[in-house]
């Protein structure tokens, strides 16, 4: 992984992240690792590492973190949130950081796709009049193609 | 009992089975499922990107159940847990709901707090005696060999979920399909994650995720995988042929809903249980039960 130099730090960004839900207690983190030993990802590829990451976080590599590929890889299993013994919401501060990076204009193609998907569709996969016909001859009933709704919900 | 039924995005679109054989099992149990048409995505999806708009979009879905005075029946796991999870912090008369609500004045709507998230397996295993399940039972299931995936958001995080199953040794879905008379299969990282939601993220760490356990099934015998999320059916039913190839495997293991499990012991045929819109093809697995 490299070593990191202690100039590009931003302490203040512990701070900020604290704020966020999910934030509140994340520097009780002792580094045990239970998090990154429990984690499904980090035992088929050690770039995701949540210990890692909470450390960088802690230490305010925010411009590592943002800009990394893998803060994208937590599935949001909550493994480590259940088992940590400090009581971090380690998969709620993953989601704050990966908001954080979103708002700062780093994220993969695909979560930026399926945020406009959805903000625009109301739905992952929007239902066209083929699916209904599908679901007809299945015998079960229409799905509406549109949900209007989301133009007033969330304003472009 | 009477629910809103969530379907989400995927089930209506991708696991017309799943629905199918839910909807069987539901009404043979005098489960009624009420269709919202107005249900928009329970929110999970943006979560990762932008939480804000996630629980607006959950909290106006429970605005929805709300009108109609009824709680929520979901069959997704991951609506489940972001459901569960707004309706959670909704809660209290606090200041999370007045400012949800001034989100929710937008569209004319005004969430007052009580409406119950819960998955249909959650709600078979609290709310029915496993007596009384097994009366509806006409065929015995032995002779299958049925290893169980919880997945993730079906039973985590233990805090919004009342402690129903226990996240470190679950056991809700086992019990009921034991009550089938199938043998259940225990297996190695049994509450691993599928993967599925890297997919959008990077395919091939969503795949190795799913690889693991795919492994695991097979070693311990199992000739069947169940499961309660149409999610984690895309990684191991959908997505089983290109990871067999992807890293040169062979599983050759059907993957069936828990409804599928518990409609073909309540005698439904293989139409009414979408069996034939499985990809992994449940035929040869299955022929002893049906004439």
């Amino acid at each position: 992984m490299g070593s990191l130099s202690m100039d590009r730090a931003e302490p203040d960004f512990k701070n900020e992240l604290a704020k966020q839900p999910g934030g509140e207690n994340f520097a009780a983190c002792f580094a045990c690792g239970t998090c990154t030993a429990s984690c499904p990802v980090a035992a088929v590829n050690e770039i995701f590492n949540p210990r890692r990451i909470i450390r960088l976080a802690l230490y305010g590599f925010k411009e590592e973190l943002f800009k990394s590929d893998f803060i994208w890889l937590c599935s949001t299993c909550y493994a480590c949130q259940e088992r940590c013994p400090q009581g971090v919401s380690i998969t709620e501060l993953m989601t704050a950081i990966k908001n954080m990076a979103f708002k700062a204009g780093y994220a993969p193609s695909g979560i930026k796709a399926q945020n406009d998907l959805i903000k625009g569709e109301g739905r992952i996969y929007p239902i066209d009049d083929f699916d209904n016909k599908k679901r007809e001859k299945a015998g079960l009933p229409a799905v509406p193609t549109s949900c209007p709704v989301v133009e007033e919900l969330f304003p472009q | 009992m009477k629910y809103a039924f969530f379907l989400g995005c995927t089930i209506p679109a991708r696991a017309r089975n799943y629905e199918l054989s839910a909807r069987k099992v539901a009404e043979k149990l005098d489960i009624e499922l009420v269709n919202v048409e107005k249900f928009v995505c329970c929110g999970f999806p943006v979560k990762s990107s932008d939480i804000l708009s996630a629980e607006i979009m959950g909290a106006y879905n429970l605005c929805l159940a709300q009108e109609k005075n009824l709680d929520i029946l979901t069959l997704c796991s991951s609506c489940a847990s972001a459901l569960t999870e707004v309706a959670h912090k909704l809660a209290e008369d606090g200041p999370a709901r007045k400012e949800m609500n001034k989100e929710l004045s937008k569209v004319g709507l005004e969430y007052h707090g009580g409406v119950k998230v819960r998955h249909l397996a959650r709600i078979l295993y609290e709310d029915i005696d496993s007596e009384e399940l097994k009366k509806h039972f006409k065929k015995d299931l032995s002779g299958l060999k049925i290893a169980s995936h919880y997945g993730c958001h079906y039973i985590k995080p233990s805090e919004i979920y009342d402690g129903f199953d226990d996240v470190e040794d679950p056991k809700s879905i086992d019990a009921l399909v034991s009550l089938t008379g199938a043998a259940t299969v225990d297996y190695r990282n049994k509450k691993r994650c599928c993967g599925g939601p890297l997919l959008p993220v990077n395919e091939d760490v969503a795949s190795s995720v799913s690889k693991e356990k795919l492994d695991d099934i097979s070693e311990a015998g199992a000739n069947a995988i169940c499961l309660v999320c149409p999610f984690c059916a895309v990684m191991y039913d959908g997505n089983q042929k290109s990871i067999e190839s992807q890293f040169g495997t062979s599983y050759n293991l059907p993957v069936l809903y828990l409804t599928q499990v518990l409609g073909l012991a309540m005698g439904f045929d293989r139409k009414e249980l979408g069996l034939n819109m499985n990809v992994v093809k449940t035929k040869e697995l299955l022929k002893d039960y049906f004439e």
